[in-house]
């Protein structure tokens, strides 16, 4: 039918090598999310500061993140950084990318979410005696994490995606990276990435699902 | 003899590369939003036991790395059909089907925001599906999708910076080819990601105005 030979068996051969990767991109994902979620808590405490010149540094963050391509970014932290004589690993380049991207996601995200959250629960806290920050800790903090699980898995979907992007600055121990050398040894680029893509729509699959189990043990009233 | 400063021929291959980048998402959004609408309806139409292999078939696009698609998309016309596509081609069609994954949920989310009420009320008043599609359906719906549309139009420019793997010298790439000739990274950057900047942040701001505005509370 096609004038194409599959050789499954091959492509198959190097599984272990593949899921290596996988484990490394999973690595990346998680480190990114863990430290964008912290970065993206203190972007949001920077914009409720009140203070202007504070507030601009978390807004132009926030803006950078979102209308630049996260590519753009991982070269920024590999390439552009550079200049100042700063050299950073493929795989720090691509977590601080990643992280970046995340914290700015994560932080607008967080907006949306204390939007909901009535500004009477924090005064009502202060009148309990708490300071503001035990208000913000114990009273906003859990509802703007609770609000916002949906996004922060989607967003964890998208950092596994994006370690992908890796690979650019010379990253070559991730899922993609992986694929990409093993290719150039044996030429079955179809099999390969073919390999590669039903192993990145399992994990987004196992993000997903186990988001949605968590949230309904978590969150159940 | 060897001229390492940035010259007019540069920056005229910058603008080529933008001009391609915004090209190629024109062209992936159009097709994109027609296709994701229709696949939106077709799903909605359905339901869910019905469309679940639509249903699966636009997840893949969404959960599996653009550049991975790409590549797949390249090595399957290439090596194993043996159709000549150019790497044009194969780009906007890859990301033509991206945008309809996402777009198709978009659209799902918008007719779901019509309150079923409306649309039995505009059935009674003896108005066929098409009608109720037309001018029920299509209006309520736009208000809700299009701040989400604009969203993802924008996510789409930022992803056809991968298009570079299939051979598209796109604006970002255009710039990493200058980068090696002139060995100016961070100022070459700068004016890349100036570039994403001016056009994205003005529409993500009007689609933040639209969401607010529109909004029924």
């Amino acid at each position: 039918m096609f004038g194409y030979t599959f050789q499954w068996n091959q492509a198959l051969a190097r599984l272990p090598k593949i899921l290596d990767g996988a484990a490394v991109t999973m690595e990346v994902a998680v480190l990114s999310m863990l430290i964008g979620i912290a970065l993206a808590i203190f972007l949001t405490l920077l914009r409720l500061s009140g203070s202007r010149p504070l507030g601009a540094i978390a807004t132009t963050w926030v803006e950078v993140a979102r209308n630049t391509p996260a590519l753009f970014q991982i070269y920024m932290a590999h390439f552009g950084v550079a200049s100042f004589g700063i050299h950073f690993s493929p795989f720090v380049s691509l977590l601080i990318g990643i992280t970046f991207n995340n914290a700015g996601y994560l932080a607008e995200n967080f907006r949306g979410a204390l939007k909901a959250i009535p500004e009477t629960q924090t005064r009502a806290g202060r009148s309990l005696g708490m300071s503001q920050g035990q208000a913000f800790r114990y009273i906003i903090l859990p509802q703007m994490l609770r609000i916002s699980f949906l996004p922060m898995t989607n967003q964890m979907v998208w950092a596994v995606l994006m370690t992908s992007l890796g690979v650019t600055v010379g990253m070559n121990t991730d899922l993609y990276g992986v694929t990409q050398d093993l290719n150039a040894l044996t030429f079955r680029t179809f099999e390969l990435f073919a390999i590669a893509a039903v192993i990145f729509y399992l994990i987004t699959k196992i993000i997903t699902l186990g988001a949605r189990a968590i949230a309904w043990r978590l969150f159940r009233y | 003899m060897f001229d390492t400063a940035l010259s007019a021929a540069d920056l005229i291959f910058l603008a080529k590369g933008a001009g391609m980048t915004i090209i190629v998402t024109a062209i992936s959004v159009a097709i994109g939003t027609v296709l994701g609408i229709l696949f939106g309806v077709i799903r909605v139409q359905l339901g869910a036991v019905l469309a679940a292999p639509l249903t699966f078939f636009l997840d893949i696009f969404r959960s599996v790395p653009l550049l991975i698609q790409l590549v797949l998309a390249n090595a399957f016309m290439g090596m194993v059909l043996h159709l000549r596509f150019s790497g044009f081609t194969i780009a906007c069609m890859v990301l033509s089907l991206y945008t309809a994954a996402y777009c198709a949920e978009i659209v799902r989310g918008g007719i779901g925001a019509v309150p079923a009420t409306t649309r039995r009320a505009a059935r009674s008043l003896g108005m066929s599906w098409w009608q109720d599609m037309r001018y029920i359906v299509a209006p309520l719906a736009t208000r809700v999708a299009l701040p989400s549309w604009i969203g993802l139009a924008l996510g789409v420019m930022k992803d056809s910076a991968l298009v570079y793997v299939v051979q598209v010298t796109e604006l970002l790439k255009s710039t990493q080819i200058l980068i090696t000739r002139l060995q100016e990274p961070l100022f070459l950057l700068m004016i890349c990601g100036a570039f994403y900047f001016i056009i994205s942040f003005p529409l993500a701001r009007l689609g933040g105005y639209l969401e607010k505005r529109w909004s029924n509370d």
